[in-house]
This record gives structure tokens, C-alpha cells and sequence, in this order.
């Protein structure tokens, strides 16, 4: 038995393919992903059935190139660790089916981890976590400000009331003729228009630490049908910014109101919308001016995504709880944090 | 040659453990739970019973289509995982075969059926020749109409087989009358024990590139296949 602590962890919860080997927690010795992004560009946004067959095919040879690039054996491995909500049940399936599988054949204790608590401890690779912490979770399926009071202790201080950030950016860039995903092109144009259409900041400045975009995304799409019905063409970059701009106040504005209420000296943006330069730099200027001790983690943009070996950072925590699974354990597609 | 065999492709699972040609162990479960939840304990049970552990197997037999798509993809995971994981052989047989193999004694053609919704049946046709079960007609998705139809132009006696046949039993009935055989309810059950006997011959393909045979494309790819070439398209999956 090896000193080291290698943990094979398994994601599949959407339309990535990922299996890695993480060390101890907070080495990355392998993270294959194999994403499904130019299939589900045909369709304009993830067709569940076309994802669960792409999972099918990708598995075993992820699985393989992970250990191969660790440079690691079955025989080395510690546990096996697995994605097993929240995500779409047939994507969630394949890897947790696959994962108990493994688990089984090699005698490895299997742990399995909530995709959220996954995208939390992405930023453990960039450094120690201190706890009590603060962490925003913006992503396509989730918006959440979620309270991490010890390690692998998670509560729902504030979330979504409707659609997600990276939902609301997928749907307004369909209105602007942007393919699926269109986080990257919005927050692309963003950059080179202005805020002019001044959408409505839904609940911002409400006491609680809920979000809606729901409000927003009709707001857009009716400001650009109504230029459309009255043959008036409207500038593209100014409506991304317009936008973006009001996404990402209230992201700050609530993160803010939460940091007031919840002091901790830690915060973590998580998720594939932590990828989004606008969120980036307004995030980090109104930290300076408002919380300049708070420490702001975001992980790089290829740990943002869905990757297995953020699962693994999660997992290791779990296993430190020997929080483990039997082969009966199933997908849990609307798995979630407990609300503080 | 050690052999798990297992088939999850409808309502019922079956797993069986079969030891050169000799079956250790066999279970049928045909409750409606899912089978993520009791694929791998029952393999796990079956193996125990057997006195065997998984690395001590030769052979992993799936079937792997057509069928229920969740279904089909518990067991094609398994079984590509574990044969990948152990380096077992692998072997996929026709779910729809699997089926078959449970009209015994019986010359007829043997037609195994299952609901595809819509009035469509994924359906085949197999017969016994000399002990051996032959695929007489490609399984595919076929509205039930233009089987029967197909059918009665052969003039031949035919056994329908299958958990979803009950549904379809009047309307075969009405159509192909005392051509139309049927089994009892519980031949109509796959039980893995055939299934492990029709992969025991059969040649192991690689576990990397194994999927489930689903006979129908998905509707978002059919409908965008009205409107788009699929040719400049791939590599729809990326390893980035
Ligand atoms: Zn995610």
C-alpha cells in the first residue's frame, strides 16, 4: 500500500466526460475531460439523451488515459470517488455506474460527492481553504451563495429563484444569433459596447440573498423584438453590456450584502460563469473598496467547468469523514445543499 | 470458461454466472425498481453464491440492444467497464436474441418483440437450426403494423416472445390469427443463463469503443438531420 492518497474520481454530470487522479487532495496528477460541446451546438443547448450515449462511448477510454497519465495503477488507488447529483439522470448514470463498477472489481472504497461541493473545492488547487468561507456558485444549472462552515459543511444562504446565470446568457445569446454556449461571446462583446439599455437589477437591494433573471432575460428579449417589429437594428455590443452589466451587479451586490451578514475571510467563485472576465473584474474591484481583507479564490478557467478533478478535491474530504457509498448507490439529479 | 452474463434492456434484469456451459447461478427480477440500484449487488450475490470474485472471470456477456435507452446503458457500463477494468473479453449480444432463446422445442419463427412506443415494436426474427438460434431478419424499429404485415406474407408459423407482447397480443391475433403462436409468462422473461450460452461462442470485441445497439437514432438528431449535413460535423466529443 502506497503513502500517497489517490483518489480516482468520476464526473458525468452534464455533457463532460471526466475521470482524474488527484493526490492527497490537492494534486492534480491527471483530468481528462472529454467534452460534447460540438454536438450539442447542433441542438442549441444540451439534448439529455444525445449526452447519456456520448457518456457511454467516452468512459472507459477516460478512465484509461487518467491512470495512464497519473502514471498509476489500479493497485496504487485509494478510493474512487463519483458525481452523483445534482445533473441530468442518464448523464449522472454513466458515471456513477461506472464508478461503482471500478469501486467493485478492485476492492476500493467508492465516496460519492455533490457536483456543487465539487465546484467549491476546485479552488483547493489554487490554495488552502480557510473556513468559515463564502463561496459564489454561478454556473448554467446553479446561482448560489453557499456558506462553507467547516470542511465538507455546506449551507444555502441565498440562490435562484428561477433561472440560472449561465441559463439567462444561453438564452439571451440565442436573441443575439450566438451559438450554444454563448457565456464566452456576451461577455466577448460585453467588453466592446456600453451600458445603455440599463435592464432591471431584479431583488437587488431586498434583504434576503436571493436571485431572478428570469425578469431580465424577458427584458432583453422584449427590448429586441420591439426594435425588430419597428425595423430598428440595435448595437450588439451595448445590448451584451447591458446586460452583462446587470447580471453582474447583482452577482457583486448580493455577494456584498452576504460577506456584511456572513464575515469570513475567504471567498471562492465557483462554477463555469467564474470564467467570465466582466464578473472577474467587477468582483474584484468592489472586494477592494468594500472588503480588502476578504481573499478571493477563483479557479482557473479549465477548473471552473465540469472536471473530475475537483471531484476528487471533494472526495478527499469525504474520505477523511469516511463518508462512503455502497453498490446500490444511485443518481440523485436534484441533490442539493441544505438551505441555512 | 468463467462467464457473468447480464441483461437489463427492460423491466426485468437478469444476471447469470455460467461456468464451462454450466449455470452456477441465475437470477430474474422483474419488479419495477431501478436497476442502477440492483445491478451490481445482485452480480455481487450471484458471484459470492458461485464462490467467485470478479477478476476470477474469463468472459462478460451484455446484451445490448435494443431496449429501454436508460436500461441498456446500466448494463452496457458494467459490463465495458468491468470487462475494461479487469481485462475480461466482452461480448454483446442482441437483447432481442436473449429473448428468442426462450421459445424452445419450437420450429416456428420465433419473433421476440418489444414496445417502442407510438405503435412501434423493436422486433427480429430468429429460428432454431440444428440447435443453434439463427437471426433469420435484422432487429430493428418497425411499425407493428408493417411487421405483422411482413409476417403474414410469409405464411408461416410464428411465436411471438416478450414482456411487452400481452400489449400487442389482439391486434397480432386479429391480423395473423392461428399463424400466431405465443409463449407462457414466464418464457417471456430474458434470463441471462441463455444469454451467456449465446455469448459463449461468439468473438470479444473491445470494451473502449462498446456501446448499446438503441436501432434508433435520437429525435433531436433525426429532426436536425432534415436540415443539416452530417458530414463536416465531428468529432462531436473532444477530449480538450
Ligand atoms: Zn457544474
Amino acid at each position: 500500500m502506497s503513502e500517497r492518497e489517490l483518489i480516482l474520481a468520476f464526473e458525468s454530470s452534464c455533457d463532460e466526460t471526466s475521470v482524474a487522479v488527484v493526490e492527497n487532495g490537492v494534486t492534480i496528477l491527471s483530468n481528462i475531460i472529454a467534452t460534447q460541446i460540438n454536438s450539442h451546438k447542433r441542438f442549441g443547448g444540451v439534448v439529455p439523451e444525445v449526452a447519456s450515449r456520448h457518456h457511454v462511448e467516452q468512459i472507459t477510454d477516460c478512465i484509461n488515459l487518467a491512470l495512464a497519465e497519473a502514471k498509476v495503477s489500479y493497485a496504487d488507488l485509494t478510493a474512487v470517488a463519483v458525481t452523483y447529483g445534482p445533473g441530468l439522470v442518464g448523464s449522472l448514470l454513466i458515471g456513477v455506474t461506472a464508478a461503482k463498477t471500478v469501486a467493485y472489481a478492485h476492492h476500493l472504497p467508492l465516496i460519492p460527492v455533490n457536483h456543487m461541493a465539487g465546484h467549491i473545492y476546485a479552488a483547493r488547487f489554487v490554495k488552502p481553504l480557510v473556513y468559515p468561507l463564502l463561496a459564489l456558485m454561478v454556473s448554467g444549472g446553479h446561482t448560489e451563495l453557499v456558506m462553507v462552515t467547516a470542511p465538507g459543511e455546506f449551507a444555502i444562504i441565498g440562490e435562484t429563484r428561477d433561472d440560472a446565470a449561465g441559463e439567462a446568457y444561453d438564452k439571451i445569446g440565442r436573441v443575439l444569433g450566438i451559438t450554444y454556449p454563448a457565456g464566452k461571446e456576451v461577455d466577448r462583446l460585453a467588453h466592446l459596447g456600453q451600458d445603455t439599455f440599463h435592464f432591471p437589477r431584479a431583488m437587488d437591494g431586498e434583504a434576503n440573498l436571493d436571485f431572478s433573471f428570469s425578469g431580465l432575460k424577458s427584458a432583453f428579449i422584449n427590448t429586441v423584438h420591439h426594435a425588430d417589429q419597428i425595423g430598428e437594428t440595435l448595437d450588439r455590443n451595448d445590448l451584451a453590456a447591458s446586460f452583462q452589466a446587470a447580471v453582474v451587479d447583482v452577482l457583486v451586490d448580493k455577494t456584498m450584502q452576504a460577506l456584511r451578514e456572513h464575515p469570513v475571510s475567504q471567498l471562492v467563485i465557483a462554477g463555469g460563469v467564474a470564467a467570465n472576465q466582466g464578473l472577474r473584474e467587477a468582483m474584484t474591484a468592489a472586494l477592494a473598496t468594500q472588503f480588502p481583507a476578504v481573499d478571493v479564490v477563483i479557479p482557473p478557467v479549465r477548473l471552473t467547468g465540469d472536471n473530475a478533478a475537483m471531484i476528487g478535491a471533494a472526495a478527499h474530504i469525504e474520505l477523511a469523514k469516511q463518508h462512503f457509498a455502497d453498490e446500490t448507490l444511485n443518481a440523485v439529479p436534484n441533490l442539493n445543499f441544505a438551505r441555512a | 470458461m468463467k462467464i457473468l452474463a447480464l441483461d437489463t434492456s427492460n423491466q426485468a434484469m437478469s444476471v447469470a454466472v455460467m461456468v464451462d456451459g454450466q449455470v452456477l447461478a441465475e437470477m430474474t427480477l422483474n419488479r419495477k425498481k431501478t436497476h442502477s440500484e440492483q445491478l451490481l449487488p445482485t452480480i455481487d450475490h450471484l458471484l459470492q453464491l458461485s464462490a467467485l470474485t470478479p477478476e476470477a472471470l474469463d468472459r462478460v456477456v451484455v446484451a445490448d440492444g435494443p431496449g429501454s435507452y436508460t436500461g441498456l446503458r446500466i448494463a452496457v457500463t458494467t459490463a465495458k467497464t468491468l470487462a475494461d477494468t479487469l481485462q475480461l473479453e466482452l461480448v454483446g449480444i442482441s437483447s432481442l436474441a436473449t429473448l428468442a432463446a426462450g421459445a424452445l422445442r419450437t420450429k416456428d419463427i420465433i419473433v421476440p418483440l418489444m414496445d417502442a412506443r407510438r405503435q412501434n415494436v423493436f422486433a427480429g426474427m430468429y429460428q432454431w437450426l440444428d440447435g443453434a438460434l439463427i437471426n433469420v431478419a435484422a432487429d430493428r424499429h418497425v411499425a407493428l403494423e408493417q411487421l405483422l404485415a411482413e409476417l403474414a406474407l410469409l405464411k408461416q408459423p410464428v411465436t411471438f416472445i416478450g414482456g411487452d407482447v400481452a400489449k400487442f397480443r389482439d391486434a397480432i391475433k386479429a391480423r395473423l390469427g392461428a399463424q400466431a403462436h405465443f409463449v407462457d409468462a414466464v418464457s417471456a422473461l430474458p434470463q441471462a443463463g441463455r444469454l451467456a450460452l449465446l455469448g459463449q461462442q461468439a468473438a470479444p470485441v473491445p470494451p473502449a469503443t462498446f456501446v448499446p445497439r438503441y436501432l434508433r437514432l435520437t429525435e433531436a438528431e433525426t429532426n436536425w438531420l432534415k436540415t443539416h449535413d452530417d458530414k463536416g460535423h465531428a468529432p462531436y466529443v473532444e477530449k480538450v
